[in-house]
C-alpha cells in the first residue's frame, strides 16, 4: 500500500513539474514585454539580456504619453468596446428572450439561421462589409468600428441556450399580474439573465479591445485608430525600440489583465457555454 | 387562425427578436451573400464587371495563392494538433489536483489568452530578434546555434507555428478541464481498481468521454487558426519570399492594398469551402457515437 502511495505522489509529483514548464513557457514572454517596458531603452541592446531588471524606470512610458495619439487611441478603444459591449447585451439579451420563450411564424427559422451562420469565418464578411459600410459612409467613423460588432451572432445563441432553462410559469405568472411584455422582460427576465449576461458582456468587451483586422480597414486616418490597430503603426514607425514598444504594448495589454484577474471567474467557467451539454 | 393573426399574437416576440435580427441580417448575412455575389465579379477602382468562375480561374492558377493556400494548411495542421495535444495533456495532468491547483494553473494557461493577438506577436517579434532576442539566449546558454528565426524562408513558418502553441490552447484547457470534472469519478476508480494502466485509461476512458468537447474545439481551433491574420501582419508580411503569407493576409493585401475587391471575394468564398469541407471530416471523424 504504501508503495503504491509513492508511485502516486511521485506520479503529481512529475504531472506539476509538467505542468509548471509548460505554464512559464507562456507566461514568460508576458514577463519579457513588462520587463522590457522598465528597462531603459539602452539596456534592451545588450547581450545578454538582464532577465531581472536592477534599475527599472518609468521613462519609455514617459515616451509613450508624450504621444498625444495615445489618448486618441485609448478613448477610442474604450467608445467602442463600451459601446459594442453594452448593445450586445441590450440585443442579445431580447433576441434570446424572444427566441427562448416566445412562438410566433418563422422563431424556428430565425433560430436556425442564427445556428448556421456562426461556423462562417469573419473573413468571408471582410470585403462585402467594408463596401457595405462605404456605402454607408460610415468608414472612419464610430459607427463603422461599432454596427458590425453589435451584429455578430454568437451572443444570441448564448443568451437563447441559457433563457431556455428559465420556467415558463414564472413568465405566465407575471403575465397573470398585468405587468406588460417589456416591463416582464425588465423586471424578470434581466435579473434572472444576469449570470450569462456577465459571461457575454466580459467576453464582448476583451474581444472588442482586442480586435485587430476590422479596425485597421475601417479606419483611414490616425486620430480614428483604436489602440491595437495603433500598436501595429507604432510597431511600422518606430520597429527596433523594443523597450518604448513593449511600453506601449504593456500599456494596451494591462486592462485586459486586470478585467481577467477581476473576474476570472467568468473567465474560467464562462467559455463552457454552448459546448457542453 | 390565419397567418396574420398568428403573426400578430406573436408580436411581443418579434420586437424582442428584430433588433438584434435587422443589424444581424444588414451586417452579417447580407456581406455572406454580397460575397458569393461579388466573387463572381472583377470589382476593382477601374471596373465592376461579371466574369462569371473567371476569379477562380486566376486564383487556381497564381502561384501565389496557391502558396498561400499550402502555407495556411501548413500552419493549422501544424497548429492545431500541437496545441490540443497540449491542451489534453493539461487537463489530464491537472486533474487529480485540489481546485485551487487547478485554478492556479488554468488562469495562468488562460492568460495569453486575453492579451490580443497585436501585443503578443510584438512580443514574440521581440523574443525572436536574432541578435538580442530571450530566444537566441536561451538557445546560447543551453549551447545550440542561434538562428534568424523570422528571416530564413525554412524557419519562419516553424517559428510562427511554435510561438502559438507555447501561447495558445487556454480556452480549450478550461473547456476540457470542465468537460472532464462531468465524467464521474468512478469510471477512473473502477478503471484503476481493474488494474488499467494510465495510459489505457486515457485512451479508452478519457478521450472517448471528450470526443463532442474536442470536436468543438477541434472545430473551432480549425476555423480560427486558417484565418490568421494579426500575427502574419505584425510579424512577417508574409515573407521571407512568401514563406508565411497566408490566405487571411493574402485577402488582405488583395482587397485593401490592391483594390482588388472581387478576386479577396473569391479567395473567401474558397477558403468558406474549404473550412466547410473541413468541419465535415472533422464531424465525420469524430462525430460518430459522440453521445454518451
Amino acid at each position: 500500500m504504501t508503495i503504491w502511495r509513492v508511485k502516486q505522489k511521485s506520479k503529481l509529483a512529475l504531472s506539476l513539474v509538467i505542468l509548471t514548464v509548460f505554464g512559464l513557457l507562456a507566461f514568460i514572454p508576458l514577463y519579457w514585454m513588462v520587463i522590457t517596458a522598465i528597462k531603459p531603452a539602452s539596456l534592451t541592446m545588450q547581450f545578454p539580456p538582464e532577465l531581472f531588471p536592477k534599475n527599472p524606470t518609468l521613462s519609455n512610458f514617459k515616451e509613450l504619453f508624450q504621444r498625444p495619439l495615445i489618448f486618441r487611441w485609448t478613448l477610442n478603444s474604450v467608445i467602442v468596446a463600451f459601446s459594442v459591449t453594452f448593445l450586445q447585451l441590450l440585443l442579445c439579451t431580447m433576441a434570446g428572450y424572444s427566441l427562448a420563450k416566445k412562438r410566433f411564424p418563422l422563431s424556428h427559422v430565425i433560430f436556425s439561421i442564427y445556428i448556421a451562420s456562426m461556423m462562417i469565418p469573419k473573413q468571408v464578411t471582410l470585403v462585402p462589409l467594408y463596401i457595405l459600410v462605404a456605402k454607408f459612409a460610415m468608414i472612419d467613423t464610430y459607427w463603422g468600428l461599432i454596427l458590425p460588432g453589435v451584429a455578430a451572432p454568437f451572443g444570441v445563441f448564448l443568451m437563447r441556450q441559457f433563457m431556455v432553462s428559465i420556467p415558463t410559469e414564472i413568465i405566465e405568472a407575471a403575465k397573470i399580474d398585468g405587468a406588460s411584455e417589456w416591463r416582464t422582460f425588465y423586471r424578470i427576465i434581466i435579473p434572472i439573465s444576469l449570470p450569462a449576461m456577465a459571461v457575454l458582456g466580459i467576453f464582448t468587451f476583451v474581444a472588442e479591445w482586442n480586435d485587430f483586422l476590422w479596425p485597421l480597414i475601417v479606419t483611414n486616418t490616425q486620430q480614428m485608430k483604436t489602440l491595437q490597430a495603433g500598436l501595429a503603426l507604432l510597431q511600422e514607425e518606430v520597429p527596433m525600440q523594443y523597450a518604448f514598444l513593449m511600453s506601449g504594448a504593456t500599456y494596451a495589454a494591462l486592462p485586459m489583465i486586470l478585467i481577467f484577474f477581476a473576474f476570472s471567474k467568468y473567465f474560467l467557467k464562462g467559455v463552457t457555454v454552448g459546448a457542453i451539454k | 387562425m390565419t397567418v396574420w393573426k398568428r403573426v400578430w399574437k406573436g408580436r411581443a416576440g418579434y420586437f424582442f427578436v428584430l433588433p438584434h435580427f435587422g443589424l444581424y441580417t444588414m451586417f452579417f448575412l447580407i456581406p455572406v451573400g454580397w460575397g458569393v455575389y461579388l466573387s463572381l465579379f472583377d470589382y476593382n477602382v477601374f471596373s465592376q464587371e461579371f466574369i462569371g468562375f473567371g476569379n477562380f480561374a486566376t486564383l487556381f492558377s497564381d502561384w501565389l495563392f496557391l502558396k498561400a493556400l499550402g502555407n495556411t494548411f501548413l500552419y493549422t495542421f501544424g497548429v492545431v494538433p500541437l496545441w490540443l495535444g497540449k491542451a489534453l495533456i493539461v487537463t489530464v495532468l491537472l486533474h487529480p489536483f485540489r481546485n485551487s491547483i487547478k485554478t492556479f494553473y488554468k488562469a495562468l494557461f488562460y492568460l495569453p489568452h486575453v492579451t490580443s493577438s497585436v501585443i503578443v506577436s510584438m512580443i514574440w517579434l521581440w523574443v525572436f530578434n536574432p541578435t538580442y532576442g530571450l530566444l537566441n539566449y536561451f538557445v546560447k546558454s543551453v549551447g545550440l546555434t542561434p538562428a534568424i528565426w523570422l528571416g530564413n524562408k525554412f524557419l519562419a513558418m516553424p517559428s510562427l507555428i511554435f510561438m502559438q502553441f507555447i501561447m495558445g490552447g487556454g480556452s480549450t484547457i478550461v473547456l476540457l478541464s470542465a468537460a472532464m470534472a462531468s465524467i464521474p469519478d468512478y469510471y477512473f476508480e473502477a478503471a484503476k481498481l481493474e488494474g488499467a494502466s494510465s495510459w489505457k485509461v486515457f485512451t479508452k476512458i478519457t478521450i472517448p468521454l471528450l470526443k463532442p468537447t474536442i470536436l468543438y474545439a477541434l472545430i473551432m481551433g480549425t476555423i480560427a487558426n486558417f484565418q490568421t491574420f494579426s500575427n502574419i501582419y505584425i510579424m512577417t508580411q508574409g515573407g521571407p519570399e512568401f514563406s508565411t503569407i497566408s490566405i487571411g493576409y493574402l485577402v488582405y493585401t488583395t482587397a485593401f492594398r490592391d483594390y482588388n475587391l472581387g478576386l479577396a471575394s473569391a479567395m473567401s468564398m474558397v477558403m468558406f469551402g474549404i473550412l466547410a469541407v473541413l468541419g465535415f471530416l472533422q464531424f465525420k471523424w469524430l462525430g460518430s457515437n459522440v453521445e454518451y
